[in-house]
């Protein structure tokens, strides 16, 4: 009986507890929101924030988008070669990386990368009171600190998604044209056939909508960061789990909201 | 002598805790005032309530003139520029150097020129006898109590009207103790014109005694005694024996 009651009771702080955080996050998004549309509006604090999310991640998504584009490459090509359809694998890899891979992986870099550090830094600020300096002056640090990031995440992520879409494909004609051997007339003859801005548009609105909830999940949680050098690390890490799992689960309802409307 | 700050039967009640029970005082304006108490006590929640950080559960709370309860949230930002805060651990933006955090609220805040916003950063950053070595250096490559100094000049560049000072000497080894209270009292001397009104939270019984003009003892949200330093160090109250002695 005890055992069971205590295996409920647990069972019931953990429900509660992670309601009482949703509603933490929702009156968090509100306050956004709210000093957000507020001037005054600083300009240089969001730039700061974009060059910061940019020189971030920049690199990675590079990176990550190169080898993502040669290896999906690759393996369609060892799927369709066998129906003799290897010259399909540009549209399939572009299409791909335009609806799902380049907003995705762009999101998981960027919600690792920057999502840790806004917690990070947001927490730290917390827990040495300079939170409680910007109040003390009757400067809202919800203006000041979470409304640039999460505008900059918001406006940084489409352009990192581009970039990884440019090189994705890149890495695929790369890979179809040059060391697999597909013909390269036919390669874009067909990517231009099966190509529509429609892919590459909602790809970049995905972009957008992840940035969004990533630069608010690392703020919030910087924000909710108490108890030391140790509330900080707990904080960075919570920002960048919630932040990934975030990206992969509101990618499906996002995708098929848009796939309507697109 | 006016009042600066005045509390009229303040409650504050967390929950079923009772953090302040009932406080009616007033802070006089132009003096230092030292707020002693144990830990606990409730003295960061009363600074908290002067700033109106925190709204007392109960009663009402009169600052420089103005009910704190007449005031809404942006009303309320504007009004905080009254008060200068040095924080316990100073509490510094640590991305900017000493000297941009004191010209911090001088560009937030006044329209200032840069080359007027330069001079009076000098003339801050001297009064607090800052190196100026130091000057254009980050947080962590500073002291402590290279820190509290940026941070009580960063709190003096608005000139407030009122100074709040988090436990200013805690963390500080006897010289640089000595060196704070210096510099609060010659920062309230050299404001005495302005009417400058010093709020201190500490623990340090002998610094406070010091350097106060009055001093408030708290305990538990009560006020045990509340009165000049002479007053204070002739008190028969055993609680408060027990806190000189030690
Ligand atoms: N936001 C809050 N929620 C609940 N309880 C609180 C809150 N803030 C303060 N308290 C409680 O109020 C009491 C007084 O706290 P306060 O910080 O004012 O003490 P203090 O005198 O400043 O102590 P110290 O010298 O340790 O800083 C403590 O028991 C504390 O737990
Ligand atoms: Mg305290």
């Amino acid at each position: 009986m005890t055992f069971l009651q205590t295996y409920v009771e647990a069972f019931g702080a953990y429900i509660l507890g992670g309601l009482s955080g949703l509603g933490r996050f929702t009156q968090f998004t509100g306050k956004v929101f709210f000093w957000g549309a507020k001037p005054p509006f600083r300009v240089r604090l969001l730039i700061e924030q974009l060059f910061f999310i940019g020189n971030k991640s920049l690199f990675i998504v590079g990176l990550t988008s190169l080898f993502s584009g040669m290896v999906f490459a690759l393996q369609m090509y060892l799927g369709v070669s066998a129906i003799n359809m290897d010259s399909i694998v540009g549209p399939i890899v572009a299409i791909s990386l335009a609806k799902e891979l380049a907003p995705v992986f762009a999101g998981l870099v960027v919600a690792g990368r920057c999502g840790s550090a806004m917690a990070a830094q947001i927490g730290s600020m917390k827990v040495t009171e300079q939170l409680d300096a910007l109040e003390v002056m009757g400067i809202n640090p919800h203006q000041y600190l979470a409304v640039p990031r999460v505008l900059g995440a918001t406006l940084s992520m489409p352009m990192l998604c581009a970039v990884f879409m440019l090189v994705g494909n890149f890495g695929s004609w790369l890979t179809g044209v040059h060391i697999l051997g597909i013909d390269e007339v036919m390669y874009f003859q067909k990517l231009s056939d099966f190509m529509r801005l429609g892919h590459v548009a909602e790809g970049l609105i995905k972009a957008g909508c992840f940035g969004f909830l990533i630069g608010l999940i690392g703020s919030y949680h910087g924000f909710e960061v108490s108890g030391g050098a140790e509330g900080v690390g707990r904080g960075t890490n919570l920002a960048v789990v919630w932040g990934m799992v975030t990206v992969l689960v509101s990618d499906y309802f996002i995708s098929s909201f848009l796939t309507k409307i697109l | 002598m006016t009042d600066a700050i005045i509390f009229k039967n303040v409650t504050k009640r967390y929950g079923t805790a009772t953090v302040l029970n009932n406080l009616s005082f007033s802070i006089k304006e132009g003096k230092i005032t030292t707020i002693l108490g144990f830990s606990g006590a409730g003295k960061s929640t009363l600074m908290k309530h002067i700033l109106g950080l925190t709204i007392p559960t109960e009663g009402q709370i009169t600052s420089l003139g103005v009910n704190m309860n007449d005031l809404d949230e942006l009303g309320l930002r504007e009004f905080r520029r009254n008060f200068g805060m040095v924080f316990q651990y100073a509490a510094l933006f640590d991305n900017l150097t000493a000297y941009e955090n004191v010209a911090f609220p001088l560009r937030e805040f006044t329209k200032l020129k840069d080359a007027k916003i330069r001079e009076k950063v000098d003339d801050l950053l001297e009064a607090v006898e800052l190196v100026p070595e130091s000057w254009h250096r980050l947080p962590s490559e500073l002291s402590g109590g290279m820190r509290k100094r940026v941070g009580l000049a960063r709190a003096l560049a608005l000139e407030p009207r009122v100074m709040l000072y988090d436990e200013p000497t805690s963390g500080l080894d006897p010289i640089s103790t000595q060196v704070v209270c210096d510099l609060i009292v010659d920062t309230a001397k050299r404001n005495a014109d302005k009417k400058l009104t010093s709020l201190i939270i500490s623990h340090d019984v002998r610094a406070s005694l010091r350097i106060s003009d009055f001093i408030m003892f708290l305990e538990r949200g009560s006020i045990v005694e509340y009165c000049t330093v002479e007053e204070f160090r002739e008190s028969n109250n055993p609680t408060i024996r027990r806190f000189l002695e030690l």
